[in-house]
């Protein structure tokens, strides 16, 4: 059977009344041991009898067309098996959720480093030597490759907004800034290359594969071969990060496919980690104008956010920059404008808190500003524009912690410490500095099934194809099983990534847990009612607890209660009305201490720490980690990542990991996370809300405006390397 | 090319293509995954093995040179139900998230802490000679070359921190 709900009204929290006790609870991750061990084998990992290795080649033009592939500058050599070049190739991988193939081909070439063929070989030693030998011509076009100059330019509607008059009110305002900040483009960097290995069983498609979203995946994979989806089958039970950049299919995993079927035999095709730079997904650079105004108070009259960004031709996704600021801050005057350039560079799509990521890094640091010119404390200045209402369509707030998260930060990290003036403390010839922003990202919840299993012996069992790409949905989904049918936790297993379990929303968008989660605990509720009839009690009355229902005066184990052998239930949700009626966050407060050297203008950041409220934290230690590791993207962001495009044909320069500086273990101190007790009934029936992208949306801007605090330079082009803080310090 | 290694304590005997990596001889001949490949470059630690004792990356080294080498993976020092004290400190701080670049941090802390034992200074050292105190900054400056995407660098030092002071109160 199904229970089902549809998230049409605030829920109870029946959660707040099961007696197991281990929901929330910091439990280590159940696959930690295998994990530690090498023995949790992830998607390349897998030794098929006869497997062949393939490797791609990519274009090495940046717009144009391959004329000829000379298929025998590299048949003869050892290994060969073949050379595959087909028309169902990706141009680039799907965007997240698409469900549907992306732009295809291989004979158009739209940026450099595009995918272009796959050369098969018994080994891939020789896959490798044959691909980078393989030679192939073109027929060169002009290519648009500076968003600043391209000539087609798209203003998307669900972009362009104007509310009062932004001009007049910023005329009138005591206090305003003007200012505009850009951001490069990034690259997710998950630290597992996307892989795919691919096996035919007659008709039907096996995909090991490293992807977050299984289930658009699959739909994905059998559009862009043009078979049934009932004829695939993904797994990816383990995925070694994502970050956005493994939401769609990708490049490897249809040539894979083509390859194995063409070959009669398993094909594992890994994407070198320059081709996962170049031929997977980019964050679009975005250059941001920020407009605010405040009047004597400091309580926002208007605001503004208009941004470039850009993406392929054909790409309906764009950067949405200004995704918190439509509902984090009043201001009656309002504008916001998008531009996205098209141009031919590594197709952009979502990385990690789309967004927030960098809509965020513009407006805390124009907030920075505006609480300078105001004269008043920056946290301040943020309380008084905690709007009552959405200011553009005027709906209510659910569950929102803002403001005590704001507070609680400033007192954990003795923020009255601060000088309001820059470059007052100083140790050495380090300037000392202090600097906070505001988190929040959009929570949004998506349709979702799982199957839960109550077996006699006490143990139960919940399956999803939802992944965890380290974000912790094994350990998550046991806890709520387990605090639901009143279990010990390792009594519970987790089964997930496998395109044969019910269906999941996978993992994106911060969904993941709010939403899987919601399934098992409707299947658990199913499972809850069947043991109370049972037992004779009603579904109310139901005590669960190590593995003895209680109720009505009622006791008895449950293996009493499961004569019959195991219960199974699917629980299935559906997001509803209360998303539309609700504005829906998690929010949170950024706090850095940043040291910057009077002589070179390094900057390192020696305290961070996050207070963040998400509704009911499932596990308060994986929940953590997802905060810490939000937190040093935006000490990536705000100090060190930056891709490169050559300014003559777009390529990356920096495409490996020696060039593109991600945070190393010495860039980032011992950070701090803390939570507020939050419930939000309007998110979902379990009260809980996104935290995998929340920890980076404004991260980045509380070091630059540490830096800021530092020594008194307002770094506006991110990153705020070394030489850009040097260039506005004194002379020695 | 036929070339004889010392893995785990267990002599294997393989016929390799003489372009074979260390790190894939492990990946793809031998069924040791737990050696992960990052980067295959040198850049990421993902591929962080022993080799007499001493960490390397094994992406950036030819299996071929390793005859009669004693060469220790991830897999070799511990295994669920008999993790080595590192390793369960990874779990208990969770000193991970996906656990890709999991096995190649903890090859690595382990011939770490003998370095920092046997008083090999660091950048950050405040002098060459004597005696290395483990503190957070020399954690983290001699795992800085062991990239961590998920980020789980304050779990990372913690479990260290903790693994070398239990090292050190057992001598
Ligand atoms: S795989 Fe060897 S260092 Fe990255
Ligand atoms: S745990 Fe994912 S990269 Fe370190």
């Amino acid at each position: 059977m199904t229970t089902y709900l549809k998230m049409d009204a605030p829920q109870p929290r029946h959660l707040d009344e099961t007696a197991q006790g281990v929901l929330g609870a910091p439990q280590d991750r159940p696959e930690g041991p295998l994990k530690v061990s090498g023995r949790a084998v992830y998607a390349a990992e897998h030794e098929l009898d006869n497997m062949a290795d393939g490797f791609l080649v990519r274009a090495t033009i940046s717009k144009g067309r391959v004329v000829r592939i000379d298929e025998a500058s590299v048949k003869a050599m050892p290994g060969v098996l073949a050379v595959i070049s087909d028309e169902r190739f990706l141009r680039n991988p799907a965007q997240g959720g698409a469900g549907a193939a992306p732009v295809q081909g291989a004979a158009e070439v739209a940026y450099f480093g595009q995918p272009i063929a796959v050369v098969v070989a018994e080994t891939f030693e020789q896959a490798r030597h044959a691909a980078r030998s393989l030679k192939v011509e073109y027929a060169v076009e002009e290519a648009d490759v500076d968003p600043e100059t391209a000539s087609k330019v798209d203003t998307p509607d669900r972009r362009q907004l104007d509310q009062g008059d932004i001009a007049a009110a910023m005329g009138d305002a005591p206090h305003a800034v003007d200012v505009t900040y850009t951001t490069p483009v990034q690259s997710s960097a998950p630290m597992e290359p996307h892989a795919s290995i691919a096996e035919w069983d007659g008709d039907r498609l096996i995909l090991r594969g490293s992807y977050q979203m299984l289930k658009f995946n699959r739909a994905e994979l059998a559009d862009s071969l043009g078979i049934s989806a009932q004829n695939v089958r993904i797994l990816s039970p383990y995925v070694g990060g994502g970050f956005g950049s493994k939401l769609g299919i990708a490049p490897e995993a249809v040539a894979a496919s083509i390859a194995a079927q063409e070959l009669g035999r398993p094909v594992r095709v890994v994407m070198a980690r320059q081709q996962v730079f170049e031929g997977t997904m980019r964050r679009s650079e975005t250059r941001q104008r920020i407009r605010l105004a405040a009047d004597t108070e400091g309580r926002l009259t208007a605001l503004g956010q208009e941004d470039r960004v850009s993406n392929l031709v054909g790409e309906s996704f764009s950067e949405p920059t200004a995704q918190a600021t439509h509902f984090l801050y009043g201001g009656e005057n309002r504008r916001f404008k998008q531009e996205v350039a098209r141009v031919n560079r590594t197709c952009a799509g979502s990385v990690r808190a789309p967004g927030e990521a960098v809509g965020m890094l513009a407006l805390e640091c124009a907030m920075d500003e505006l609480a300078e010119a105001a004269g008043l404390d920056p946290i301040e200045l943020r309380k008084r524009n905690i709007p009552d209402l959405h200011p553009e369509s005027g709906i209510q707030y659910s569950a929102r912690s803002l403001a005590a998260c704001l507070d609680e930060g400033a007192r954990r990290f003795g923020w009255s410490e601060r000088s309001p003036e820059p470059g007052q403390r100083r140790e050495g010839e380090w300037l000392i500095g202090l600097g906070m922003a505001t988190a929040a990202r959009a929570n949004v919840l998506s349709e979702a099934q799982a199957r839960v299993t109550l077996h006699p012996d006490g143990t139960a069992l919940v399956e999803t194809d939802m992944t965890d790409i380290g974000t912790g949905t094994y350990a998550v989904l046991r806890q709520l099983v387990a605090e639901m049918l009143g279990l010990p936790s390792e009594k519970v297993e987790a089964r997930l990534g496998d395109t044969d379990l019910p269906p999941g929303p996978g993992s994106g968008g911060s969904w993941g847990a709010s939403s899987s989660g919601s399934a098992a605990f409707l299947a658990c509720r199913g499972i809850r009612q069947m043991l109370a009839t049972k037992l004779g009690c009603t579904a109310d009355e139901l005590r669960l607890q190590d593995g003895t229902a209680t109720g009505g005066n009622l006791r008895a184990p449950l293996a009493d209660l499961l004569t019959d052998g195991p219960m199974v239930e699917e629980g299935h949700l559906v997001p509803g009305t209360t998303a539309k009626e609700f504005s829906q966050a998690s929010y949170g407060a950024h706090f850095a201490e940043v040291a910057v050297n009077a002589t070179t203008g390094e900057t390192r950041v020696r305290r961070m720490l996050g207070v963040f409220a998400a509704g009911r934290i499932l596990n308060e230690k994986t929940a953590r980690s997802q905060c810490q590791g939000g937190m040093v993207w935006g000490i990536g962001a705000a100090l060190t990542e930056e891709i490169a495009h050559d300014p003559r044909d777009g390529h990356i320069v920096n495409r490996d990991l020696a060039e593109y500086h991600v945070p190393v273990n010495l860039d980032v101190p011992q950070i701090e996370v803390a939570f507020l007790d939050e419930r939000d009934d309007a998110a979902c029936p379990i009260q809980s809300k996104g935290i995998g992208e929340l920890g980076i949306s404004g991260a980045g801007a509380a070091v630059v405006n540490a830096i800021y605090n530092a020594c008194g330079v307002r770094v506006r082009e991110y990153p705020a390397t070394l030489d850009k803080v040097l260039a506005g310090l004194p002379a020695l | 090319m036929e070339i004889t290694l010392d893995i785990n304590g267990d002599r294997q005997v393989l016929d390799l293509d003489p372009r074979t990596s260390l790190l894939d001889a492990l990946r793809h001949h031998l069924g040791l995954t737990g050696s992960k490949k990052g980067c295959d470059h040198g850049q990421c630690g993902a591929c962080t093995i022993l080799v007499n004792g001493r960490r390397i990356n094994s992406c950036l080294t030819l299996a071929a040179m390793h005859e009669d080498d004693e060469i220790t993976t991830i897999e070799g020092i511990g295994r669920p139900g008999h993790l080595a004290p590192l390793q369960e400190g990874f779990v208990r701080h969770d000193g991970f998230q996906c656990g890709y670049c999991t096995p190649g941090q903890i090859m690595s802390a382990t011939a770490m802490i003998e370095e920092a034992r046997e008083g090999w200074p660091s950048y950050v050292s405040p002098s060459l000679e004597g005696d290395i105190e483990l503190s957070d900054e020399e954690i983290a400056e001699r795992m800085s070359g062991n990239l961590c995407r998920c980020a789980a660098y304050t779990g990372i030092v913690q479990a260290i921190r903790e693994a070398a002071e239990t090292r050190e109160a057992a001598e």
